[in-house]
């Protein structure tokens, strides 16, 4: 069974939704102590990184145990900005730092173009939403069966950092990290739950490493 | 490269898509589930369910086509109609719902904007503008269009975006029904002066009629509804068209 954190960050149904689809088993952790029997550990996530603070040191102590145990772990948009050390975004509010590096805004481009310019010659649009590519870096467990220019859904105005656990990039005016993994920690900064098959096929990766 | 949006609308009353639908090959063709999977299968980019008559009475049935949809389809679902309350926004979520839409609430009641910003996030909120061209400005006007609200539709797309809104979903009156393309010169207006995504909406006719909207809009994503549901084009082929013309979508 895996364990679908939730800490009051939005509402679970989109994700339960689509494990439900997957046929995955999940279960909502009502205490910290309830992750000790998880096959997994699903961080999810909307809106603002410090909603993170009500994952407090005994909720950070049973995710890192079961990690530990080598059972894996996945963080979902916020949930995967979690992942590092922090964010801009709420700078006094610490991340859980099994990746390093700190999330960062995405920035701004004025391009200053007239009413006749294509949109693409236009200001850059944060946050970033809609569907974008992924570009997979290397082979790893997260993007098994994952086509190459495969797009997935995003809704987000901060990003992690593409560092040697990135394995796959995506731009915004900038690469940012948009899957990380590194031994039994994955991450995904877009929605997999919102983004059709592809969404659910990174899912089923993630499952089939939880049995 | 971020993938401009093509947005179907369902306006459904009592569970029931309301306007003409013609697929061939659906069971029944008003279910929105099934309008839903078709949609999909063609690699629509997100849905809107607006609930037409949007009185007490239809509620539960609201709830009921939004879980339905939500249980068929992986993709982002915005709901939208007669959403006025807190409680009627944590219902439409609940339910499954990934982001709402305000628009008379929005006038009405703009705190509503920043409440459930803070609640499920600026993502979740979508504040829809229903304008019209007055003299040198954009009239905003609430009520399905019977009302006018006194006041411009880009100071407005602007101020909900200070609220905390997520995204503008703006909608011309005048070209509204009519095929006649999208008012681009509109929507850039609104587009410019905000830096969230803005939906284009009223007036979608032919295939060029995106095109424009994307290039001389500066539109973030596009909704229409009876172009669709007629099956005069399919989502595909309309963005094969597109791609066709160097506008980025996902195929």
């Amino acid at each position: 069974m895996i364990a679908l954190v939730d800490y009051g960050a939005g509402n679970l149904t989109s994700v339960k939704k689509a494990l439900a689809a997957i046929h995955a088993e999940v279960y909502v952790p009502a205490s910290p102590r309830e992750i000790a029997r998880a096959s997994g550990v699903i961080v999810p996530g909307v809106g603002h990184f410090s909603a993170t603070r009500a994952l407090d040191p005994s909720w950070r102590d049973a995710i890192l145990a079961r990690l530990g145990e080598g059972r894996p772990l996945l963080g979902i948009c916020v949930g995967m900005q979690w992942l590092f050390e922090g964010s801009e975004e709420a700078p006094d509010c610490p991340g859980l730092g099994v990746l390093a590096g700190s999330c960062f805004r995405l920035g701004r481009r004025i391009a200053g173009g007239s009413a006749d310019d294509a949109g693409s010659r236009d200001a850059l649009k944060v946050p970033h939403v809609g569907w974008n590519s992924l570009l997979v870096t290397c082979e790893a467990p997260a993007v098994e069966g994952v086509s190459p220019g495969s797009q997935v859904y995003f809704t987000h105005s901060y990003a992690a950092p593409v560092t040697g656990e990135a394995v796959a990039i995506t731009e915004h005016g900038q690469p940012f990290a948009s899957i990380v993994q590194r031994g039994q920690v994955s991450g995904v900064q877009f929605h997999p739950e919102k983004s059709s098959d592809v969404g659910l096929r990174i899912l089923r990766n993630f499952v089939e490493t939880a049995r | 490269m971020l993938s401009k949006r093509i947005i179907a609308c369902l306006d459904v009353r009592n569970g029931q898509v309301v306007k003409g639908i013609n697929f061939e090959g659906l069971r029944n063709a008003g279910d929105p589930a099934e309008l839903a999977r078709r949609y999909n299968r063609e690699l629509i980019d997100e849905l809107v369910i607006l609930d037409v008559t949007a009185t007490i009475e239809t509620r539960r049935a609201m709830a009921d086509t939004i879980r339905a949809v939500a249980h068929e389809v992986f993709i982002p679902l915005a709901v939208g109609g007669g959403i006025r309350t807190e409680d009627d926004a944590a219902a439409a979520v609940e339910a499954g719902a990934d982001k709402v839409s305000l628009n008379t609430a929005a006038i009405a009641n703009p705190p509503l904007i920043t409440t459930l910003a803070n609640r499920y996030g600026s993502q979740a909120v979508i504040v829809a503008i229903d304008a019209k061209r007055s003299d040198d400005h954009y009239a905003v006007y609430v009520r399905s269009g019977s009302a006018a609200a006194e006041c411009d539709a880009v100071e407005w797309a602007r101020e909900a975006e200070a609220r905390g809104a997520g995204e503008i979903l703006l909608t011309s009156i005048d070209r509204d029904g009519t095929k006649a393309g999208f008012d681009c010169q509109m929507t850039a207006a609104v587009s410019r002066a905000v830096s969230i995504p803005v939906i284009a909406s009223g007036g979608a006719g032919g295939l060029d009629d995106f095109v424009d909207v994307f290039t001389r809009g500066a539109a973030d994503a596009a909704l229409a509804a009876s172009i669709f549901h007629y099956a005069e084009t399919s989502v595909h082929a309309l963005k094969e068209h597109l791609r066709a013309h160097g506008i980025p979508v996902r195929l």
